[in-house]
């Protein structure tokens, strides 16, 4: 078995209301460092045989809308 | 003119739907279920709002690949009336069917309030009874409508923009666009024009005792068309 994981994350350009609201919060925590917070998912797949053709096909059918989001494919070592 | 209500596991506004097209507008709906493959026997289609699926990975993402659907995308390319509000909306946007996508609400705030909309054009069978600013009600926290510039430019050409929030007065001003929606949009088209979404919901005011009656001016599209497709 391969545990793959998917990362979607919102398009760059596309306001991200929720990480807006949690780098206030935690500017208001005193962590002023912080200048930008974007969220995404983390989608962990295991899998019984890794094609990474398959998981893009995953990708593009249901787990990232391709309209707002981008995704990035990571197989655990 | 029979209307096909689909529900999916999470549809909470299916029974609304089905009320105001029977009771309100008195013509024959009856429920579908997601897991159906056909819609024979039926002239148009309503995808009604809720939750479907916990709004699970993104609102009506999982909705959006229903067994149903290849049947909704069948009336979408034939011209028939097809309808989607709140979550319905966000189903036809995940399913392809129309273009754009809907995100959180611009203030995170989930928003439940009477909005005022306009018609962007007259020329959809959803927009031509609409000769007024109206008066909606709206329930969502991911309702801020987002396309690329070139799609939206593509829309706007093509007379795809169906309705905008406005002011009571139909004026176009930052604070009737709660949501944060690009260039105000509350509802678009399809280019045929026979497929509507959009984030308010017009089955919520279909009789003066539950706020209004204006929702019957984008509904009468069921009406318009009759049963001769």
């Amino acid at each position: 078995m391969t545990t793959v994981r998917v990362f979607v994350t919102l398009k760059p350009a596309l306001l991200d209301s929720a990480g807006r609201t949690v780098a206030g919060s935690l500017q208001k925590l005193g962590f002023s460092e912080v200048e930008d917070v974007r969220i995404g998912k983390m989608i962990e797949l295991n899998v019984d045989s890794f094609d990474e053709t398959r998981v893009r096909e995953m990708c593009e059918k249901l787990l990232a809308n391709p309209v707002i989001e981008e995704y990035r494919i990571e197989v655990a070592r | 003119m029979r209307v096909a209500v689909i529900r999916y596991p999470g549809s909470n506004c299916d029974q609304d739907a089905l009320h105001a097209i029977r009771d309100d507008m008195h013509l024959q709906a009856d429920y579908v279920w997601h897991e159906d493959r056909s819609l024979s026997g039926f002239d148009a289609v309503f995808i009604p709002g809720g939750f479907t699926y916990g709004d699970y990975l993104r609102c009506g993402a999982i909705a959006a690949r229903a067994p149903i659907m290849a049947e909704v995308q069948r009336f979408a390319d034939e011209g028939r009336p097809v309808i989607g509000a709140c979550n319905g909306f966000q189903i036809l946007c995940e399913a392809g069917i129309l273009p754009g996508a809907l995100m959180r609400n611009e203030r995170q705030k989930f928003l439940c309030k009477d909005v005022y909309l306009k018609a962007d054009n007259r020329t959809s069978i959803w927009t031509e009874g609409v000769d007024r600013v109206v008066r909606i009600p709206i329930a969502h926290g991911e309702g801020r409508y987002i396309a690329d510039d070139e799609t939206i430019e593509k829309m706007e050409d093509r007379e795809q923009i169906a309705f905008r929030y406005v002011d009571p007065s139909g004026n176009r001003v930052d604070e009737s666009n709660s949501n944060g929606s690009i260039h105000a949009i509350a509802g678009v088209v399809n280019e045929k024009g026979n497929v509507l979404g959009l984030m308010p919901h017009p089955e919520r005011a279909t009789h003066s005792k539950v706020g209004g009656t204006d929702g019957l001016l984008i509904l009468n599209a069921l009406n318009l068309v009759g049963s001769n497709l």
